[in-house]
């Protein structure tokens, strides 16, 4: 299958271009990422979770649009209705309607069910993705939630940018 | 995963499963659960199988019969007759609510000793 699919960083650059901005510097990782093999089936594992989207639950304080750093736990069995969904870069029509589109908590629960996976973390953890500083993410975010993940003792992760 | 192909490709993650959808539907279409159910399954079927770092296994869904909501992302609406123009949404310092209901429900979840389960990091260089 090969169509053309949207280029994301050209359409940035387009867009910054017209407004007279300076391109966006995108982290660009040439060496080969680390990878570790599945340890165990899938079938055995404990899977997390963690989102992009801007995801809260009814209760939660919201995420702000300036570089956020903030992050949410959502519990495995809240609610679908109690979710919400905030977020400036994408159509939010589809997740206020089914937050599982970009946070597919119920969709992985279902799969626990069927024994697809042995089950999910205690939480998800969700944050808001627009930020524009690679620092913030890489040096004070992602090792949060990382370690979270550790003390979770999950097995797997799964993340779902938007 | 991810419906960002470029950007993913970029980062160069472990590994990756690519949806040819918008944004915001990254893991499927809404109220569509045998949809999302598949996909699911093929992410985990890619988080199984794949060995070599750094693959992007491209899933084989179609948003819709035709692309023409290709040419729309991140593009002006071509109805306006005025050039590019910045339509983005501002991007505002302060806690940005669903609707007022929620605001209401932090609130109270402040006044009673806060937000346990909202993480918020420190960052030294701020």
């Amino acid at each position: 299958m090969s169509r053309e699919y949207v280029d994301y960083i050209q359409r940035t650059r387009e867009q910054y271009d017209a407004l007279g901005y300076q391109p966006y510097a995108w982290v660009n990782n040439d060496d080969v990422p680390p990878f570790t093999p599945l340890a165990k089936p899938l079938q055995d594992s404990r899977v997390g979770l963690i989102a992009s989207g801007g995801i809260y639950c009814e209760g939660q304080i919201a995420f702000h649009f300036k570089d956020d750093i903030s992050y949410r736990e959502i519990p495995r069995k809240t609610a679908r209705e109690r979710l919400r969904a905030t977020h400036f870069a994408y159509d939010l029509t589809d997740a206020r309607t089914d937050p599982n589109v970009v946070f597919p908590q119920d969709t992985l629960q279902d799969l626990a069910q069927l024994s697809r996976i042995r089950e999910l973390g205690p939480n998800a953890y969700t944050f808001m993705g627009g930020i524009y500083s690679v620092r913030k993410v890489r040096d004070i975010l992602a090792p949060a939630l990382a370690d979270r993940l550790v003390k979770d003792k999950v097995d797997v992760a799964i993340l779902v940018p938007v | 995963m991810s419906s960002a192909y470029s950007i993913t490709r970029s980062v160069n993650p472990p590994r990756a499963v690519y949806l040819d959808f918008p944004l915001g539907r990254t893991a499927g279409k809404a109220n569509d659960k045998p949809l999302q159910r598949k996909i699911m399954i093929d992410t985990l079927s890619a988080l199984d199988s794949i060995q070599a770092p750094g693959t992007i296994r491209e899933l084989p869904y179609q948003w819709s019969v035709d692309d023409a909501w290709k040419d729309l992302a991140m593009r002006p609406d071509p109805d306006r007759s005025a050039g590019h123009s910045d339509n983005r949404i501002g991007r505002v310092a302060s806690a940005q609510y669903q609707c007022d209901a929620d605001r209401t429900a932090a609130e109270v979840t402040l006044s009673e000793g806060g937000c346990s389960t909202c993480v918020f990091l420190e960052d030294s260089r701020a």
